[in-house]
């Protein structure tokens, strides 16, 4: 009876663990180009792995775990599982601004940047409406946050209606998420499992603060400016995902759900339970989006959701411990 | 009354004010080691409003409390954790944690920032659970428990927090007798054995004879009047409490008290 679970989470961490190497491996091994063993390439070969197939799975990998911190964070702020990184207009600002450089041919502004920013600005516009002088009121955020974003998704629509054809399918692109123009070095792991790491020794405040600012505040911590500082967290991991490789949807509500079923609800094990699944999941789904149909390329967004969603759907009515 | 080293929780001067509400004026108590305390008043008079202020959630207009001895704002969060908790009105999971996990969040402030719960702590809240009778229920899921089960956990997790004081607020709220005997038979445990100190916000006078030691009554003009049950809960008093008639009704072997509406079913008058 004892040992069942013990196995259980055994072969879950081993899983977990195991997913991203796999998943690099893949992605380094297919491509538009075919099938190769990376490490009995030819010269030329060698050089697509190098220099394009594993700096854009890096990035992926790290958007992936981005976007799946963050969504863990959003449900805690909320107290919503159906919180996700961009519910409260993250990707709205960082899209529009993107749209804007893209359609004005602002090109000594990198795109990345520009969407960075837009993130950045958004964040600062809720957190200053949302601030009353009351106590935190996730109402109030949450209905700050979509209202901004229905404001962003208005000027997303005007500058799409008013852009020229050329530009359209690139900021079509760029609004599902492409890692096409991304690449990052290896180094970037290291600041990744740094935060990680430092999230985690924040991971017991979160159990206690899912269950409200009331319940938090009795049990010693200081609700009000804990719920801010995963505010401007999970904005800030939100706005490096999204300057990366754009809106892609999915991975950042799914990939928490997943693992509380698979692991359970303490942040200390969800945590990094979802930066390595996420970062998993986003690899092989862009390992697939730019090999599937090569050489042409699908945004990854459109593949995350197309795997997510049976399998979130899948698991969902499998799951008996779920509402 | 005088702070004294026995009482952990001392309220001085305090005036609390929730919209055009006058909860107290003028409130002084002290609240001993080893006393149950019951906190009577009709509703809305701000009986839980009290209670967030003695747990130092809520601003008073005047006054304030002392928490062993040192006043509550000079205290940190963490270290009135550590002496005070409170079980809320309402209890309200987001998320699908196990029993056992819920109340282990109750060791919360006496764990370091990064440090893991030890097998004390795991055995602590195992025995928080089997005293509220729920241990084989401690890998069930958080959100499937029924009412008086939820109240039990919520229990549980501040049994798990193992404060000095105790702050209840309504903790037999919806419960059947038998859930709220479990229930108070466990608080009266804590204060008479393990020499705890609690105020207990109820509206049933009832038990209020049966368990506290002490009552607080709160009339809704911010008047009250504090002191020995036996001394304080009479008839007369009530009906000016509930402002409606109660009557005492004494067998010889238990004072209750009945709520006399003036009107009688079967004679229909």
């Amino acid at each position: 009876m004892a040992s069942a679970p013990v196995t259980k989470t055994l072969i879950a961490w081993t899983g977990l663990l195991l997913l991203p190497p796999a998943a690099l491996l893949l992605a380094a091994s297919w491509g538009s180009g075919g099938w190769a063993w990376p490490f009995a390439a030819d010269e030329a070969m060698q050089r697509v792995i190098g220099e394009l197939r594993i700096p854009r799975a890096i990035a992926a990998l790290v958007t992936g775990a981005l976007l799946a911190q963050a969504g863990c964070l959003m449900q805690v702020l909320l107290r919503n599982p159906l919180a996700d990184p961009y519910v409260l207009g993250l990707s709205g600002g960082a899209a529009a601004f993107a749209l804007i450089g893209m359609s004005f041919g602002l090109s000594f502004l990198p795109v990345p940047l520009l969407a960075f920013a837009g993130s950045l600005l958004t964040m600062i516009i809720v957190f200053v409406l949302a601030r009353g002088r009351g106590p935190w009121s996730t109402t109030r955020v949450l209905l700050t946050g979509v209202v901004v974003a229905a404001g962003w998704g208005a000027v997303i629509s005007l500058i799409l209606a008013t852009g020229s054809d050329a530009s359209l399918r690139s900021m079509l692109y760029w609004l599902m998420g492409d890692l096409s123009y991304t690449g990052l070095s290896a180094w970037w792991l290291l600041p990744l499992a740094a935060g990680v790491g430092l999230l985690w020794l924040r991971a017991r405040s979160l159990n206690v603060l899912s269950g409200g600012e009331l319940q938090a505040a009795l049990l010693g911590e200081s609700a009000r400016a804990r719920f801010w500082e995963i505010y401007v967290i999970a904005s800030l991991l939100t706005a490096l995902a999204v300057s990366l490789a754009g809106a892609i949807g999915f991975v950042g509500l799914i990939v928490p759900h997943l693992m509380r079923l698979l692991v359970g609800a303490d942040h200390r094990v969800l945590l990094p339970a979802s930066a390595l699944f996420g970062g998993g999941f986003l690899v092989l789904a862009d390992t697939a989006a730019r090999s599937l149909l090569g050489p042409r390329q699908l945004p990854v967004g459109v593949l995350t959701a197309l795997i997510g969603v049976p399998l979130f759907l899948l698991l969902l009515y499998r799951a008996t411990r779920i509402r | 009354m005088m702070p004294s080293p026995d009482s952990p929780l001392v309220v001085e001067d305090l005036d609390v004010r929730i919209g055009p509400v006058d909860v107290v004026r003028d409130l002084n108590l002290a609240v001993g080691r080893g006393e149950f305390w019951g906190l009577l008043g009709p509703n809305g008079v701000g009986k839980t409003t009290l209670l967030k202020t003695f747990a130092g959630v809520f601003e008073p207009e005047r006054g304030g409390i002392r928490l062993d001895g040192k006043r509550l704002d000079e205290h940190k969060r963490r270290d009135i954790a550590r002496r005070l908790g409170m079980l809320p009105q309402h209890t309200h999971y987001a998320f699908d944690a196990t029993c056992l996990e819920t109340a282990l969040v109750g060791r919360h402030p006496h764990i370091k920032p990064w440090a893991r719960e030890s097998r004390a702590d795991r055995d602590r809240a195992r025995d928080a659970l089997a005293d509220l009778e729920m241990l084989e229920l401690a890998g069930r899921s958080c959100m499937d428990l029924s009412g008086g089960e939820s109240r039990r956990l919520a229990l549980a997790t501040l049994l798990v927090q193992d404060p000095q004081v105790m702050l209840l607020d309504e903790p037999t709220n919806h419960l059947d007798p038998a859930n709220q005997v479990t229930i108070l038979n466990v608080l009266h445990r804590q204060v008479t054995e393990a020499r705890k100190s609690a105020v207990m916000a109820l509206h049933e006078v009832n038990l209020a004879t049966c368990y506290c030691s002490h009552v607080l009554l709160l009339y809704g003009n911010g008047e009250w009047d504090a002191g020995p049950t036996d001394e304080l809960l009479t008839a007369d008093n009530l009906s000016r409490l509930y402002r409606c008639r109660v009557h005492l009704i004494d067998d010889g072997r238990q004072r209750v008290f009945a709520v006399a509406g003036g009107f009688d079913r079967r004679s229909g008058e």
